[in-house]
């Protein structure tokens, strides 16, 4: 079995046929199908928020079979995700791409559990801490993307479960939870 | 009635099959033929066909309905009076045939003066008399080339010439041969019009030849036999007789070209497995035709007016523009099992197939192939692989992967298959 690093590659990996955008309708819609679960899959493992399409992401080129997606393809596929709720586009010219392998409303909902688990209901913290804090160290948010995690904390404050508030610098926001 | 008309065989596509030797010259449509009032050996009025004028015969055609006159069987033609009243009418001449005299009544748009010319002409030419001289002349011929070792007679012919015998004979016979043909040629190109002349003679001629490669065949080696086989293919290819003019046919062109067309496509049709591109026909059919060539856009109009008769052909467009001509029985699903039988092969599970290959496999032009590949890829078959080697086709494995779990791969079925080819190379 090929693998990336610790990823396990699935067989059609080397089908050169997935790295063709296949021009018929159906065959397509199963191609992209499969690319959308296998850049989720590889994101959620490898903890990547953002794919940028002139950058080299691993997925995108396999060496075995010397193919590589064209960056019609990668796209398409991306675009794909988009439309789905799970990527947003972060740019207009469509260069850079933040893969939400958990929807931004899942995020939030990790955020309360992780608050509930370590009794934060009615603490505060800095958004740098929930990202790189000892608290949140071996569960999903470690490391996580911080305009994801910005994003994810807007929906919370939204529903009354916390407020934000600035700091002196724009790297120290506080939160204050109020579960 | 009988005394007057003979049956007249059509082909299938409606046009007429012509004795050895004939030539259509002209053609009128929507014509009646009526029978002079008193007159007798009168006959029921025959109304609304395609009246075509041969070198030996006048033929009338309707779709129910084909009747040939011998020109031969004419006594007179009358020359068409001029009055008043002809203003008013259809234009009409009269023709004897022995006792009874038949009206021709033109209502359609055709230049029915050319047309009454033209039968003066064919009339006058007595080419039916040619025919029998020239079949006697060709049939002694024949067997002068073929009595080789058979006995009849000595060494000497009738006319004190000496006879062909052995290897040697046909040699020389070969050598007499490529004489005449030699000096048929250099005639036939000295300008155009003597070639359209010598075009019939030109027919004959390879008649003459595959005749004679036919009855010497039993006397040369095995290795002789493939390269004359071939030979006479080439010379059967030689000869439409009677190609459709614009000269001949006027506005019925078209109409009478496509119905031609038909009838020829038939047997390149079915050498070519039921499909044959446009371009083929192209070159095909105007070899046959010899002298009187069509453009490209002639045959596409012939081609498109099928849609509008009966005929075992069609004309079918590929979404990539290319056309071909293919049989109407013909089937796309054949040719899809035969390909997923070759993209099913372990080689072509890891290497997928080009054009070329399926063109192999097939038999038939890359061009072609491709397109049965493209169909076969729209239809969900096949699917494709464009990379710096260029652009191959695999057996379609997407509707086997399973999108809830892509490490799930099935025993059976392709997929399977596909893991085990690949992973032989890898």
């Amino acid at each position: 079995m090929q693998r990336l690093g610790d990823f396990k590659l699935p067989a059609f990996f080397n089908y050169p046929p997935y790295f063709t955008l296949q021009p018929v309708r159906e065959t397509r819609e199963k191609q992209v199908q499969l690319w959308k679960e296998l850049i989720l899959d590889y994101c959620r493992t490898q903890k990547i928020f953002v794919i940028g399409l002139e950058e080299e992401f691993p997925l995108f080129s396999n060496l075995v079979i010397e193919r590589s997606l064209s960056n019609e393809a990668r796209e398409a596929f991306l675009s794909a995700l988009v439309s789905e709720g799970r990527a947003e586009w972060l740019d207009k010219g469509h260069r850079k791409c933040l893969i939400l392998w958990h929807r931004i409303q899942d995020w939030a909902d990790l955020i309360l559990s992780f608050v509930k688990e370590n009794g934060l209901e009615d603490s505060v913290m800095t958004v740098e801490e929930i990202r790189s804090g000892i608290e949140s160290r071996g569960t999903e948010l470690q490391g996580m993307d911080r305009t994801v995690l910005m994003r994810a904390l807007k929906v919370l404050e939204n529903k009354g479960k916390l407020a934000i508030f600035k700091g002196t610098s724009a790297d120290d926001e506080g939160v204050k939870f109020s579960i | 009635m009988g005394d007057i008309f003979t049956a007249a065989s059509v082909t299938s596509s409606g046009r007429p099959v012509l004795v050895e030797n004939e030539v259509e010259c002209n053609l009128l449509s929507n014509v009646d033929l009526e029978p002079e009032d008193g007159t007798a050996n009168s006959f029921v009025t025959l109304k609304s066909g395609v009246l075509i004028l041969t070198t030996h015969r006048l033929l009338w055609l309707s779709s129910a309905k084909a009747v040939g006159i011998p020109l031969s069987s004419i006594t007179h033609i009358f020359s068409s009076k001029r009055s008043i009243k002809s203003v008013f009418h259809s234009p009409r001449f009269r023709f004897q045939v022995s006792a009874a005299v038949i009206t021709v009544v033109v209502r359609g748009k055709g230049d029915w003066e050319v047309f009454l010319t033209k039968l003066w002409e064919c009339w006058r030419a007595r080419a039916w008399e040619e025919t029998t001289t020239s079949v006697v002349v060709s049939r002694e011929s024949t067997s002068s080339g073929s009595g080789v070792g058979s006995g009849s007679g000595g060494f000497y012919g009738s006319d004190g010439s000496v006879r062909m015998v052995g290897v040697a004979g046909i040699l020389r016979k070969e050598q007499q041969l490529w004489e005449s043909t030699d000096k048929s040629l250099q005639d036939a190109f000295q300008d155009l019009n003597a070639l359209m002349n010598k075009a019939k003679e030109m027919v004959l001629l390879a008649e003459k030849m595959r005749q004679k490669l036919l009855s010497t065949s039993n006397s040369t080696n095995q290795d002789e036999m493939g390269s004359k086989e071939e030979m006479q293919d080439w010379l059967l290819s030689v000869g439409i007789a009677s190609p459709v003019t614009k000269e001949s046919a006027g506005a019925l062109y078209h109409q009478q070209l496509s119905s031609q067309l038909a009838d020829f496509v038939r047997i390149p049709l079915e050498r070519a497995g039921g499909m044959i591109s446009l371009i083929d026909i192209y070159c095909l059919f105007n070899r046959a035709r010899g002298t009187e060539l069509i453009s490209p856009e002639d045959l596409f109009q012939a081609c498109s007016l099928w849609e509008k008769f009966d005929v075992p052909v069609m004309l079918r467009k590929f979404d990539s523009g290319v056309m071909v001509i293919q049989n109407k029985a013909h089937s796309d699903e054949e040719v899809f099992a035969r390909l997923r039988t070759l993209v099913a092969k372990p080689e072509a599970l890891r290497t997928g197939i080009s054009a070329s290959d399926a063109a192999m496999t097939l038999g038939i032009a890359p061009a072609m192939a491709k397109e049965h590949l493209l169909t076969a890829e729209s239809k969900g078959f096949l699917c494709r692989d464009i990379s710096p080697d260029g652009f191959r086709f695999y057996v379609n494995l997407f509707p086997e992967i399973s999108p809830n779990d892509l490490y799930l791969v099935k025993d059976h079925g392709i997929y399977g298959a596909w893991i085990r080819a690949a992973s032989v190379s890898g």
